[in-house]
């Protein structure tokens, strides 16, 4: 178990002196027609960021928007977005925003940035492979992401019923989908979750199939990094759960356009049957949302306290435990549909459950800064204050999960409070952790530790100041997806629309960081972060070479997954 | 009364624990009639303005002036502030007001500690390990990633934690799914896009169109904007309510968070659940699914009335009291609607009887 730099060799020197190893095409075929896990994680980054602004920017414009009682700006973007400005065409218009806000986020900023970016990135270097399985599919996964985008964005300008877009919420129940909406803008939202999600089923296969037949010499299942564990699981979640979704939205168009029933009564089908399918992939989807969070979570927390992770098989078959039962707790998103009462004691029961493995993982977290050496870097602050938020979002969870509670609080501000502390704080902050814990060794060039620190502290203040009250407002019955609301409600809204502003604000030092690493960044070693830092990626330079690994790490039968491997040196 | 809540506790965990296959559902869950499944009324409105239906256009209504006169023998109560409505800098549950939002809201406080405890216990053990074990401290870490017994700990110890929660959690579910006596007055919510009809079929059938009103209207009748609405859902207090609740055109659905009631008005499905509020008063709610783009100005309002001014009001929308003119007299049984028993286990409490009481009181 000793620190084995001399018994392993790893070859970061001969791909630093090698021509062909890092020979890279000319612009045009290296960005648009690429085939390196890295570069394609990199796109995957940018598109992320490009899609979080446009996500984040709806949110401004929805918290603007309830900041206080009566309707304030939805004449303006009905009219913006081509419409005309009579009160219907408006109200339309939030709906079109809430719905362009979830699903640009889960699909388009979340999933994008957390799969395809760190997983791309991270997943070959850290199991010691060369690339991913099928690299021509890993392009062609990310340019149907980016089609999925475009026939996204391009719904919001075309007819959708009452008004311009899709106002059908990124759930799209029928029937509200199906004969509540006419015109084009709802198959473009359903053509682009057809597009995105059969990009997420390529990549699904293609990191199953690089984690099971690529992993280096040695490198047995149970000594890979938990980050690896946790993209592994997510790909088993996607490639189980998507083709549920693509059926149940086939479903959706042929019942718009070709005359089928499957969800309208009056043909024999059941709007209850789209929401069962629905949920038999969103729920597994708030997993793949969140469980490369935690495996990046449990990399961060071990490098800064210097200390393996704690309970490493427990925090691996936590995640694996979480992923199972995730697909069998689906209607609990449903309480209020007309559930059959031993069905809802079921969901209750099992949903309920999960709270356990969770748990495990929060302790093991815990456990692992217990005798640690803690340095406070920005990835660990990040990492502090995903674990604390996160239980947060997670003890809400519990209180949801009781059936009868729920009646009370299903569809409120409690609901969006909730999953926004799971999601905007749990997987958005490990999504921050993991860009500055690994964007110097993508770009080279350390980072600002100070500009980090405000980003951290500004943004968790906002995001707080945001969705905390929502709780308030969610046991008051503040319904969600309403652009007005009673004068009752005015208080603890304007306090999270004033939230929204700390969390914009804190994003101008993520930006001016960002560009400050590119231009004026000190350049880094391959192991910046030292001693704790002892997954392989860390045995290459940084940034890494074109092609990395032609010679295969060797990981001994005396290696743990936590062992130090490599000869790299601390930079500082 | 502590033996049978023990028993009804034991009997809800077998049922969420043993997948039963097959139990007929405990909410009927019909096929509605042809002319239920009606497409949305029309309805221009041109103006930016909140336009009402006109209720004689949109269902078979009563006489629409009979409601908005205001008949000698009803005049709509005014709300208590505070009841039944949202309060301002309000964080909490709405006060409840019927039996279940009681016992709800007592597992709900529960909740709370739960949260707040672990909460606090996590961010306690945090700010520790921060503080005792960071670099300056503890220059040399420790290499344990193993501990058997404190991972057990952390296993087992949640699990009993949410197997406490389960108990209160699964009784209060088959509290909300008893079923409504035989004798019960059935009312039927009907969510149209963008506003409520509720029919009464035991009562010569009428419906009553609810429209939200304007800010300037409201403001007029001293109720609160966004949720104040012209015709009220009418219902008698303290008696149990067969409460159904469908939609004609896209899924609403019908939340009164005062009562701990929430239920989707689905097309083609008649959801249905016992509904029983203690006290005369306003109850306000709000559509609770999304429905378009009206969605939020499709507010409810349920004003509960003693049973003889429940009569009264009935009487003045023209609508017909089933069986006796004098509370207290068994209903003809030939005047009672026919209703098949709807509880999924046959002879349960609830099934043909009153509720039972709260079991905690």
């Amino acid at each position: 178990m000793a620190t084995t730099a001399d018994s392993f060799q790893a070859h970061t020197d001969d791909h630093a002196h090698d021509d062909h190893a890092d020979h890279k095409p000319g612009f045009f075929a290296r960005w648009f027609m690429s085939t390196n896990h890295k570069d394609i994680g990199t796109l995957y980054l940018i598109f992320a960021i490009f899609a979080g602004i446009i996500g984040g920017a709806i949110s401004g414009i929805m918290r603007a928007e309830l900041a206080e009682p009566g309707i304030q700006y939805l004449q303006f973007w009905a009219e913006f977005m081509g419409g005309t400005p009579d009160f219907d065409t408006s109200l339309h218009m939030w709906n079109v925003f809430i719905t362009a806000h979830g699903l640009i986020m889960v699909f388009f900023m979340v999933m994008p940035a957390m799969i395809g970016g760190f997983g791309n990135w991270f997943v070959p270097l850290m199991i010691g492979a060369p690339d991913m399985a099928f690299p021509r599919m890993n392009n062609i996964s990310f340019w149907l992401t980016v089609a999925g985008f475009v026939s996204l964005l391009f719904s919001l300008f075309v007819p959708g019923g009452t008004g311009p877009g899709a106002g059908v919420g990124w759930t799209v129940y029928a029937p509200l989908s199906t004969t509540g909406s006419s015109g084009p803008a709802v198959d473009f939202a359903i053509f682009s979750l057809h597009l995105a999600g059969a990009g997420s089923i390529l990549g699904a296969t293609n990191f199953i199939t690089t984690i099971f037949n690529m992993r280096a010499p040695g490198m047995t299942l149970h000594k890979m990094p938990l980050f690896v564990w946790s993209v592994l699981v997510t790909a088993f979640l996607l490639l189980l759960a998507l083709p549920v979704l693509a059926a149940a939205i086939t479903m959706l168009l042929t019942d718009r356009n070709f005359g089928t029933t499957f969800f309208d009564p009056s043909g024999g089908g059941d709007p209850i049957l789209y929401q069962h399918l629905f949920w038999f992939f969103g729920h597994p989807e708030v997993y793949i949302m969140i469980l490369p969070g935690f495996g990046m979570i449990s990399q961060i927390v071990a490098t800064f306290s210097r200390k393996p992770v704690f309970g490493y098989l427990g925090m691996a078959y936590a995640m694996v435990a979480i992923g199972v039962v995730g697909f069998i707790v689906w209607a609990h998103h449903m309480y209020t549909v007309g559930l059959d009462v031993n069905t809802k004691m079921y969901f209750t029961a099992a949903t309920m459950v999960i709270a356990v493995p969770t748990g495990v993982k929060i302790f093991s977290w815990i456990a692992t800064m217990w005798g640690g050496s803690i340095e406070f870097k920005s990835p660990m602050v990040w990492a502090l204050g995903f674990i604390f938020l996160f239980t947060v979002g997670g003890v809400t969870g519990v209180y949801l999960a009781n059936g009868g509670v729920d009646d009370v609080v299903h569809d409120t501000y409690f609901v969006v409070a909730h999953f926004h502390y799971v999601l905007s704080m749990g997987a958005v902050f490990s999504m921050f952790a993991g860009f500055y814990y690994w964007f110097p060794k993508m770009c080279g060039k350390m980072h600002s530790e100070l500009l980090s620190h405000i980003h951290f502290w500004l943004f968790f203040i906002g995001v707080n100041v945001i969705f905390f009250p929502q709780h308030f407002l969610g046991w008051q019955g503040m319904p969600r997806r309403y652009p007005d609301y009673a004068d009752a409600y005015a208080y603890w809204n304007e306090i999270s629309s004033i939230g929204y502003h700390i969390m914009a604000f804190s994003m101008v030092f993520f930006f001016i960081n960002v560009f400050y690493t590119l231009f004026a960044g000190k350049k880094v070693g391959a192991n910046y972060w030292g001693e704790g830092a002892t997954t392989l990626e860390w045995s290459l330079s940084s940034p890494p070479p074109f092609h990395q690994f032609s010679e295969l790490p060797v990981i001994e039968d005396h290696h743990d997954y936590h062992d130090h491997i490599g000869d790299a040196k601390p930079a500082h | 009364m502590k033996t049978l809540g023990f028993h009804r506790i034991v009997a809800s965990l077998a049922l969420a624990f043993s997948l039963v296959i097959g139990t007929p559902a405990a909410m009927a869950q019909a096929n509605l009639d042809q002319s239920d499944l009606a497409g949305p009324v029309p309805q221009e409105t041109p103006a930016f303005a909140l336009e009402s239906v006109d209720p004689a256009e949109a269902a078979d209504v009563a006489d629409p002036e009979a409601v908005a006169a205001g008949s000698d023998s009803y005049t709509p109560m005014a709300p208590t502030e505070g009841k039944g409505m949202p309060v301002a800098k309000g964080w909490d549950i709405q006060p409840q007001y019927s039996e279940d939002g009681e016992f709800a809201y007592g597992l709900h406080i529960g909740l709370i500690w739960v949260m707040a405890l672990i909460c606090a216990f996590v961010l306690a053990l945090m700010l520790y390990v921060m503080f005792r074990f960071r670099k300056s401290a503890n220059p040399v870490p420790s290499k344990t990633s193993h501990n058997t017994l404190v991972e057990v700990i952390w296993t087992v110890v949640p699990a009993l934690i949410l197997l406490g929660i389960a108990i209160p959690s699964i009784t209060l579910i088959a509290r909300q799914y008893e079923t409504p006596p035989k004798d019960a007055i059935t009312i039927k919510a009907i969510g149209y896009q963008w506003y409520w009809g509720y029919a009464y079929p035991d009562n010569g059938d009428f419906e009553i169109i609810s429209n939200m009103l304007d800010e300037d209207e409201a403001a007029a009748r001293g109720e609160p904007h966004q949720l104040a609405v012209d015709n009220r859902m009418v219902v008698p207090v303290g008696v149990p309510i067969r409460l159904q609740v469908t939609a004609a055109d896209v899924i609403h659905s019908f939340a009164v968070p005062s009562l701990w009631f929430k239920m989707d008005g689905v097309p083609g499905r008649l959801n249905e659940r016992i509904f029983q509020v203690d006290e005369p008063g306003v109850y306000y709610g709000q559509c609770s699914e999304l429905c378009g783009a009206r969605h939020g100005y499709m507010p409810i309002a349920v004003e509960a009335l003693p049973m003889d001014q429940y009569n009264a009001w009935v009487l003045a929308q023209g609508g017909t009291i089933a069986g006796a003119d004098e509370a207290g007299v068994e209903a003809d049984p030939a005047m009672v609607p026919v209703q098949d028993p709807e509880s999924s286990v046959p002879g349960a409490a609830g099934a043909g009887a009153p509720p039972v009481e709260n079991p905690t009181t």
